[in-house]
């Protein structure tokens, strides 16, 4: 058999259940090579080596006992550290819950369980997913695998890093503002932001509760479809969980097709701060699309303009809320407790050595756009962006069934180029935080790498809400075709660790 | 609109509960002019007469039924506590002395 640690997803849970490997055997490979390259690349902040090989055995013996399994039983996963695992420890990349072991799991981490995917760990992200480069992780950054002094983007490089590795096959992130179509972007693989509402956030620390969406991370379309279907679906716990059933991403997948589909170019997604080789072999997707039988057309989307402005309104507002419940009183880090001070004292002291600077910018930014005087102007106004951006959408899918864009602007920054600079960090999301905005669905997924640095670029496709199975048709068949124009997936060409 | 002094960033620091070191002042003040100096531009539609949009979906009130259902135990719940007692979360002095 091939080495197991290339192989997908799909391929692993078929050899799986047809005998041919155990789970343990693919786990003990995943973590072999964990053990072997993750020291460069800091992917994970903490491998549950013991729980995996548990849950492994567990689908071992379960087949042995002539159980049907699911379709990704036995199938390891990294999980970003965001979502709560029982007895497992769970810091959202933030020395304020460093230690802290939860005593419940994500309604995420209960499904993969249940459909026996096998838990490796828990992977680097920008301290409570504020950030673009996962430099902003309290436990130091996560290393590109195609450059390992360059950025994985972010906030979840550290589930992006893993695939792009080979030390999974499957991940989880969440999407605030591109924080899983980035990273696949710069990465070289798949990630797809579901439908706002599509998969559960009970047990996702919360960042910006209105944009938070978790969703799947793979290398192929089809192993990202298998996953979504694990995770995705109504959850009473969340009560912003969509009640309605769960569009067919699986069949999707498997049958890739844009013909007869009419495809819309977003107009404003190019132009100053977009790098050549980005637009490049995005108007080479486009071509490539138009070959496959869709009808491309441009549109316009005019209040896209101005989406980078009220998310940096929205987001910060929210998180300085959700973040208010870390004042060291039930868990997590307590500092300056001598008896002499207050509560409040050590509440400030504590999230003053406990957040860092990224974390302290947003709460400030937030606690002002909140503020009366300010409140109409800044909050306010960014919530009629937010209309305005839902209304492009509105238009745009009145005429087109998907929009297409590139990810990024740019390909992966060196680590450091943007660490103190945060406007320039915050144009990385200029493509993926419309959708965030609108509650819609997107997919990122490699389309070649740009001439001028070798670096993976990525092609965005975007659905309406609970459409995300088009997010799949049109992604599988783009993704069969470069693979037949490059004679092999673009992964097989990031270079050896 | 204005920008935003050093003075009213400790003031956001103070509301916000973050002990922020003279230094890290400075530094965020001028970061933090700059972030609102460029998100300031939302402001251009504040004119418009434009629901605002708070959530992507457009639930109201979801509810579930009332029943009693195994929660976490106290001892899970006070697994992560910085400091407990009788079973209860310690904290530091909430009131003053007298």
């Amino acid at each position: 058999m091939a080495d197991l640690i290339r192989l997908t997803a799909a391929e692993l849970a078929a050899e799986i259940a047809a005998g041919s490997v155990s789970s343990v055997e693919v786990t003990e490979a995943h973590l072999a090579r964990v053990e072997a390259v993750d020291e460069k690349v800091h992917a994970f902040l903490h491998v549950d080596r013991e729980g995996a090989l548990a849950q492994a055995r567990a689908v071992d013996e379960r087949r042995a006992a002539g159980e049907r399994l699911g379709p990704l039983a036995g199938v390891p996963l990294a999980l970003k550290d965001i979502f709560t695992t029982e007895g497992v420890p769970t810091t959202v990349g933030s020395k304020i819950l460093q230690g802290w072991i939860p005593p419940y799991d994500a309604t995420v981490t209960r499904r993969l369980k249940e459909a026996g995917v096998v838990i490796l760990g828990k992977t680097n992200m920008d301290e409570f997913a504020m950030g673009s480069s996962t430099e902003n992780s309290a436990f130091g950054p996560t290393g590109n695998p195609w450059d390992l002094t360059r950025v994985p983007g972010g906030s979840g490089g550290g589930s992006a890093a893993s695939l792009a590795s080979f030390q999974a096959p499957l991940a989880i992130g969440t999407d605030t503002g591109g924080s899983i179509r980035q990273p696949a972007a710069v990465t070289g693989t798949v990630g797809v932001k579901p439908t706002y509402g599509g998969v559960s956030r009970y047990g996702m620390v919360a960042f910006s509760s209105s944009l938070d969406q978790g969703g799947p991370c793979a290398r192929t379309v089809l192993d990202a479809a298998l996953l979504h279907e694990v995770i995705a679906g109504h959850d009473p716990l969340d009560s912003t969980s969509i009640d309605a059933p769960v569009p067919d991403v699986v069949e999707a997948a498997r049958n890739g097709s844009v013909a007869g589909l009419r495809i819309g170019v977003v107009r404003e997604f190019r132009g100053e701060g977009y790098q050549a080789g980005v637009l490049q072999r995005f108007d080479e997707s486009v071509a490539l699309l138009r070959e496959l039988g869709a009808e491309v057309v441009e549109v316009s989307c005019p209040s896209f303009d101005l989406a980078l402005a009220a998310y940096y309104l929205i987001a910060p507002s929210e998180c300085s809320s959700n973040l208010a419940r870390f004042d060291a009183m039930r868990y997590g880090l307590r500092i300056g407790d001598d008896g002499t001070r207050s509560a409040e004292e050590v509440t400030s002291l504590t999230r003053e050595a406990g957040f860092g600077p990224e974390v302290k910018r947003r709460v400030m930014l937030g606690t002002y756009a909140l503020s009366s005087g300010y409140y109409d102007a800044y909050y306010g106004s960014a919530q009629k962006v937010r209309t305005l951006v839902a209304r492009d959408f509105e238009r745009a899918f009145a005429d087109v069934h998907v929009l297409v864009s590139p990810t990024t602007p740019t390909t992966a920054f060196p680590i450091g180029e943007r660490a103190d600079d945060p406007m320039a960090m915050y144009r990385a999301d200029l493509c993926t935080i419309p959708v965030n905005l609108a509650g819609n669905a997107a997919m990122s997924l490699p389309c070649g790498l740009a001439p001028e640095d070798g670096l993976p670029v990525g092609l965005q496709i975007i659905a309406p809400a609970m459409a995300d199975d088009r997010l799949y048709r049109v992604g599988a068949a783009v993704e069969a075709a470069f693979q037949a124009r490059w004679g092999h997936p673009i992964i097989e060409e990031v270079p050896a660790l | 609109m204005p920008g935003i002094t050093r003075e009213e960033v400790a003031h956001l620091a103070r509301l916000a509960r973050l002990e922020l070191s003279a230094e890290e002042l400075d530094h965020f003040a001028g970061q933090l002019d700059d972030i609102i100096g460029a998100v300031a531009r939302v402001s251009d539609v504040a004119a418009q007469d434009v629901p605002p949009t708070s959530h992507p979906l457009p639930l109201t009130n979801v509810m579930r039924p009332d029943e009693v259902r195994q929660g976490l135990t106290p001892a899970q719940a006070l697994s992560g506590a910085p400091a407990q007692e009788q079973q209860r979360f310690k904290v530091p002095q909430i009131l003053g002395e007298e």
